[in-house]
C-alpha cells in the first residue's frame, strides 16, 4: 500500500525563490506567450482524491483528499465537448478512477467520437471494483498514460511508496494482456518518466530506450511512448524541496536551463484545463495555485465560450520555468524543437 | 575560510577574469566535449564521474554526478563507474610495484 504522507493544507504557494520574472524572461527572446487558435484539448481534474500520496505530487493528492468532482459539472464537461467538439479529453486527478462520475466522463466523450486520454496511476486497478479497468479502457479506445518513474523498484517506491513498484509492473501485464502497449493493437499505452529528486529529467529518446529494453529483458512488458515530465516547485514537492534544502539549487537549475525553444511547444498553448468545481485555467499546475485564467474570459466551465480563448494571454509564474527548462516539460513529455 | 565552497562551483567563469581569451578558448572546447557524439552524452558523464573521483575533485564530483542522473544514470551504474576510477588507481599502483622489485633486484643477489 502506498506510504501516506502528511498533507499539506497551506495556502497554495509557488516556489519564494524567483530570480526572475518569466514574463521578463520571454520578453528578453522577444517571445509574448499567448493562446494558440484552438483549444486542443480539455484536461479535467476530477478531484484530488487518490489512493497513493506521492513524493513529487503537484496536486497534493491522497487518500484523505475529499475535494472531487460532482456529476453535475462533470455533465457540463460534456456538454463543451459537445458544443466546441474539442478533440481530446484529457482525464486527471487524484486517481481520476475513483470519481464516481469517471466511467461516465468517458463513455459519454468516447461515445462523442472525443479522443479520452486518462492519466492513470496504474495502482488503483486493485481497489475495490476497478480490476476491469484495461477492459473499460479497451472498450472505450482510451489513451492510457501512467507514471513510472523508474524501471527499478527502489527508485519507484522511493517517490510514490512502498510496493507501488510490484502492483505497477502487475497492473502493466494486465494492460499489455488486452492489447494495451502492443504493436499493432492500436492500443496506446504511454508511460511517464518523473526524476526522483531534485534533478532535471534525461533525454527522452535515450531514458525511452532504457524503459523499453529493461522492462521487456526484467518482466516482458512493452508500451508504446515514455514521456519525460519535470517536476514542479508547486505543493509536496515544493515541500519537499524545502525540507532537503534543495529548493533554491533546484530553481536556479530550472532558470539557468531556460529554452526558448520550448515555449512553442508548450502545453498551455493549446490546452484548456478545468478544476473539480468546474472552474477554467491554462494548466494543471496554474490550477494547484489558483490561478485562474485571464480575467476577462470566462471563468468556469458552465460559462465557457471557447472562441474567446483565441490568441488570449496565458498566465505566468515562475514555476513555468519548470515546462521550459532544457527540453521542456508538458503532460506529453518534452516540447522543444531544437 | 574554507577551502572547498559549494558555491564556487557557479562562480567558475571567474577564473576567465585575468585572460578571457583564455577561459572561452577552454569552455568552448570543454563544451563541445559534451555533446552527443561516437559516445552518447550519458556515457561522457560517466567517464567524468570516473575521472572526478580519481581526480578527487569534489566541484567535478558533484557536476558529474548530477550530469549522470539527468543523463539517466541510475546508482548502480554510477557506483560501476566509480569503481572503475578505483580499479585503475588500485592498478595503478600495484603495477608500480614492478618498479620496487625491479630496483631491489637489481642490487640483489
Amino acid at each position: 500500500m502506498a506510504q501516506e504522507l502528511p498533507v499539506i493544507q497551506a495556502p497554495p504557494t509557488a516556489a519564494t525563490f524567483a530570480p526572475e520574472d518569466f514574463d521578463a524572461r520571454l520578453a528578453t527572446h522577444g517571445i509574448k506567450l499567448a493562446r494558440a487558435g484552438a483549444i486542443e484539448t480539455l484536461q479535467v481534474n476530477v478531484g484530488k482524491l487518490c489512493n497513493q500520496a506521492c513524493k513529487h505530487c503537484h496536486v497534493d493528492a491522497s487518500p484523505a483528499r475529499t475535494e472531487i468532482m460532482m456529476r453535475e459539472v462533470a455533465e457540463q464537461v460534456i456538454e463543451a465537448l459537445r458544443r466546441y467538439s474539442f478533440p481530446t479529453l484529457d482525464i486527471t486527478g487524484g486517481a481520476p478512477e475513483l470519481n464516481p462520475s469517471f466511467r461516465y466522463l468517458v463513455t459519454a466523450a468516447h461515445a462523442l467520437g472525443t479522443h479520452v486520454m486518462v492519466r492513470h496511476n496504474l495502482t488503483v486497478m486493485f481497489e475495490p471494483a476497478q480490476l476491469d479497468l484495461p477492459e473499460f479502457f479497451r472498450e472505450h479506445r482510451v489513451e492510457v498514460i501512467s507514471s513510472l518513474p523508474y524501471f527499478l523498484e527502489q527508485q519507484t517506491d522511493a517517490q510514490r511508496g512502498q510496493g507501488v513498484f510490484e502492483k505497477s509492473i502487475r497492473a502493466l501485464r494486465r494492460l499489455n494482456a488486452v492489447g494495451y502497449g502492443i504493436e499493432r493493437s492500436g492500443l496506446v499505452l504511454n508511460l511517464v518518466y518523473n526524476p526522483v529528486g531534485a534533478f532535471l529529467p534525461p533525454k527522452e529518446s535515450s531514458i525511452e530506450a532504457d524503459f523499453k529494453r529493461e522492462l521487456a529483458a526484467r518482466h516482458n512488458l512493452s508500451f508504446n511512448r515514455l514521456y519525460t515530465i519535470t517536476n514542479m516547485p508547486i505543493r509536496r514537492f515544493l515541500d519537499y524541496l524545502r525540507r532537503t534544502d534543495n529548493e533554491e539549487r533546484y530553481l536556479r537549475k530550472l532558470v539557468e536551463a531556460f529554452n526558448p525553444n520550448a515555449v512553442e511547444g508548450l502545453m498551455c498553448r493549446s490546452t484548456l484545463s478545468v478544476d473539480w468545481r468546474g472552474r477554467l485555467y491554462d494548466c494543471d499546475f496554474n490550477q494547484m495555485l489558483e490561478i485562474a485564467v485571464s480575467p476577462e474570459l470566462p471563468q468556469t466551465i458552465f460559462e465557457l465560450d471557447a472562441e474567446r480563448f483565441s490568441g488570449r494571454r496565458v498566465m505566468t509564474g515562475s514555476h513555468c520555468f519548470g515546462c521550459t527548462a532544457g527540453a521542456g516539460s508538458s503532460c506529453g513529455g518534452a516540447v522543444a524543437k531544437t | 575560510m574554507a577551502y572547498y565552497e559549494e558555491d564556487d562551483l557557479r562562480r567558475f567563469s571567474e577564473i576567465g577574469k585575468h585572460r578571457p581569451d583564455l577561459f572561452e578558448k577552454f569552455m568552448a572546447w570543454y563544451e563541445a566535449c559534451q555533446e552527443d557524439g561516437a559516445l552518447t552524452r550519458r556515457e561522457k558523464a560517466l567517464i567524468g564521474l570516473a575521472v572526478a573521483h580519481a581526480l578527487q575533485c569534489p566541484y567535478c564530483i558533484d557536476a558529474y554526478a548530477q550530469a549522470s542522473l539527468e543523463a539517466g544514470s541510475n546508482m548502480e551504474q554510477m557506483t560501476e563507474a566509480i569503481h572503475m576510477a578505483s580499479a585503475l588507481r588500485g592498478g595503478a599502483t600495484l603495477i608500480h610495484g614492478l618498479q620496487a622489485h625491479n630496483s631491489v633486484n637489481k642490487v640483489s643477489m
